[in-house]
């Protein structure tokens, strides 16, 4: 942030979160969340909700903890041994964190794309076949190649694809790689699906595709993506959550965030003052 | 530039920036040039010293791929050999088949008066004669009282003598042999009696202290049981060490111990790895000596930090997305590491483990230690026969006074080095399969 700038270098030990942060139909929620790497406090106090079918957006310039946050909601942190999770989350009433919660259950409610695509170094049916087998979702071959169709015809790569299944995933070019690699996320079944700036990587047509794509889904799943890019904010989510330092500034409605944001520090992020 | 333009004189004097950089850039290229050249310079001398090497090898140890088989007439004098009962195995076995010899080369050559004379008569044909002679009635039982023409395996001096020959009989190397055996051997030559065959000895027997016999199969068996136990051993247990030093170890300070402990242990002097498996294996556990379980478990414990560390930095090579995306679907550590690490790592790891083995193949002291190098004559049939291995072996014969074990000093060598590529080659096609193209 510009330390100059009067209007925004201001204390924010004492901010709390304005707008709507919470959901009547919330599938997953977040309460009093604190995550610190080592010593160094990552998330600070940051309550959420994510509704039924929602698509909500987390913004916020880099390092402000928007990805971190998105992370534990389906324990990929834990695979970090510095970092330590305070708080309550909750996939509807079950507590994630609870230790009795199985972690390879809990990914399988809760499925994760990440920035860069990274499809396994096998075929695409095997990429998309992985996570069914692993789970033992199909019980016969047939059903597997179900699932693989249904998953591929739902990522929108089943036209691209369908005569190639057995050629390597990881020579698609990178928008399909996404797609492949949404593909494999869905083909689990999971209830939620995090998105880790999916599309960062991707050429503006790719981006196109995959937003459209994360349209479609919100009908059946519930999304919560991070993104750099505050227009594919306004274009794919129903509610937008401004992230800064580690905390949780506003959730509003994404058309109230970028037409009429409550914080100042929201409408100087969205006007480009900073980020 | 209007400046330069209007101070002509100055211009002159100072060269322009261009001029510099021109003059530097020719000083870069020539130092771009010498800096090549240098790592040429390396690669040919390193070159060179490969084909002396090779060249040397060959040159000394060709000649024991031939071996000189002398023709005599023998005679199966059934009185001779005391057989009364041609179907009685017994008495075909213990038969003393070195009288036909002796009888034979008498014949030939009556100038042999003296008992001294005759001895060395007698010298000039290996006392592996009567084995073939032996084998030969044992095959064909109706040669009994017959007179046959045998090719019968020479003495090392005489092989010895007529490989150095040529055309010219004053290059010969005479050594042992005395005048007499020279002009012996020497009517062989005219009446074309002797001559050089492919030598199938040096493939299919142990060794011996008659060069001639001495085979190099033995030795060959002996590693080869020796390195799969190696195998068999330090491959699992290195991969599954590594595997968990880098995936569930957790970072702390007996962690760090252990690592640094590995380190050591790799750069550790192979015979000090000898003397813990004879202090260990022979003196604890009271295994026998000289057996290839006793080498191979010593060549493990010497083998072992290679492939840790090798495997540690194929797993170390996996990209952490590859992982981040199996975990996010669900899948457990254990079916992150055997779906998608240790798939990813194979090659690498196989690479280390490939240098690993190839070291313990060469390898020499530490086999001196647990008593692998004894004189052996029996082909080893399992781990726990008594053997020696191929380096040993070379020790062994390069030791020897004869001249006729220089040559198979060679040979083994040539040997020791096809095994080795056969080993590289096989492994390198492995991982080139196991190498994925995407």
């Amino acid at each position: 942030m510009n330390e100059n700038d009067p209007q925004i270098s201001q204390d924010i030990t004492n901010l709390i979160t304005v707008g709507n942060a919470f959901s009547e139909h919330a599938k997953m929620s977040m309460r009093n969340v604190n995550v610190f790497y080592a010593d160094k406090q990552a998330i600070h106090d940051v309550s959420l909700d994510i509704g039924k079918n929602e698509v909500v957006a987390m913004i916020g310039p880099s390092g402000c903890g928007k990805s971190t946050f998105l992370r534990c909601m389906n324990r990929m942190n834990d695979t970090i041994d510095s970092c330590r999770i305070e708080g309550d989350f909750r996939l509807e009433e079950d507590d994630i964190y609870h230790p009795n919660q199985d972690v390879v259950a809990l990914r399988a409610r809760v499925g994760i794309v990440f920035q860069k695509p990274n499809p396994f170094p096998k075929s695409i049916y095997d990429n998309v076949a992985y996570g069914p087998k692993v789970h033992g979702l199909a019980s016969s071959k047939t059903d597997l190649d179900e699932i693989v169709e249904t998953s591929l015809v739902r990522a929108g790569l089943w036209n691209e694809v369908k005569d190639r299944l057995t050629a390597a995933g990881t020579g698609l070019s990178g928008g399909q790689q996404q797609r492949l690699c949404i593909a494999r996320t869905i083909a689990v079944g999971p209830e939620v699906i995090l998105m880790d700036e999916p599309c960062s990587a991707l050429d503006p047509i790719a981006t196109a595709k995959i937003e459209e794509l994360i349209a479609e889904l919100s009908q059946n799943f519930t999304i919560a993506i991070v993104t750099h890019s505050m227009q594919q904010a306004a274009r794919v989510s129903q509610r937008t959550a401004y992230f800064h330092m580690g905390k949780l500034i506003e959730v509003n409605d994404t058309k109230k965030v970028f037409t009429n944001p409550e914080h100042e520090l929201t409408e100087a992020y969205i006007t480009g003052r900073f980020g | 530039m209007t400046n330069l333009s209007s101070q002509p004189a100055a211009n002159a004097q100072t060269p322009s920036t261009m001029d510099l950089v021109n003059k530097n850039l020719a000083k870069r290229y020539r130092a771009e040039k010498r800096f090549k050249a240098y790592g040429i310079a390396a690669i040919l001398f390193g070159l060179a010293c490969l084909v002396i090497l090779f060249t040397d090898i060959v040159s000394k140890g060709h000649s024991a791929f031939l071996q000189t088989y002398v023709y005599l007439e023998v005679t199966y004098d059934a009185d001779t050999l005391e057989i009364d009962d041609i179907n009685n195995p017994q008495q075909i076995a213990i038969a003393d088949y070195s009288a036909l010899v002796k009888a034979s080369l008498r014949q030939q050559f009556t100038d042999a008066k003296s008992r001294k004379e005759r001895r060395n008569l007698y010298g000039l044909v290996s006392n592996g004669a009567s084995f073939t002679l032996r084998e030969s009635l044992e095959d064909n039982p109706a040669l009994l009282n017959q007179t046959v023409g045998v090719w019968l395996l020479a003495d090392d001096d005489v092989d010895t003598y007529y490989k150095s020959r040529g055309d010219d009989k004053a290059d010969a190397f005479v050594g042992r042999l005395v005048p007499k055996q020279v002009a012996w051997i020497e009517t062989w030559i005219t009446n074309q009696q002797i001559k050089k065959r492919f030598n199938t000895t040096f493939f299919t027997s142990g060794d011996s202290r008659e060069p001639e016999q001495a085979g190099i199969l033995g030795a060959m068996a002996g590693s080869l049981f020796t390195l799969l136990v190696t195998i068999i051993l330090s491959f699992p247990i290195g991969v599954a060490a590594a595997v968990y030093l880098e995936e569930y170890a957790p970072k702390n300070k007996l962690t760090d111990f252990i690592e640094v402990n590995i380190n050591n242990l790799a750069a550790v002097p192979s015979i000090i790895f000898g003397l813990l498996g004879l202090a260990i294996f022979i003196g604890y556990f009271e295994m026998h000596r000289s057996l290839p379980l006793v080498g191979g478990l010593v060549l493990s414990l010497m083998t072992l930090p290679t492939i840790i560390i090798s495997s540690r930095a194929a797993i170390k090579s996996v990209p952490p997305s590859i992982r981040d995306a199996a975990l996010g679907l669900g899948a457990s550590k254990m079916q992150v590491i055997l779906h998608h690490v240790l798939p990813l790592s194979m090659p690498g790891m196989l690479t280390g483990a490939i240098i690993g083995f190839a070291q313990a193949l060469g390898e020499t002291a530490p086999l001196l230690m647990i008593g692998m190098v004894a004189f052996i004559v029996d082909i080893p049939g399992g781990i726990s026969d008594p053997s020696t291995v191929l380096p040993v072996q070379i020790f062994l014969w390069s030791d020897s006074p004869e001249r006729a074990f220089i040559e198979r000093t060679s040979a083994a060598i040539m040997v020791l080095l096809a095994f080795l590529i056969t080993m590289n080659t096989f492994a390198i096609l492995l991982r080139n399969r196991l190498e994925r193209r995407w």
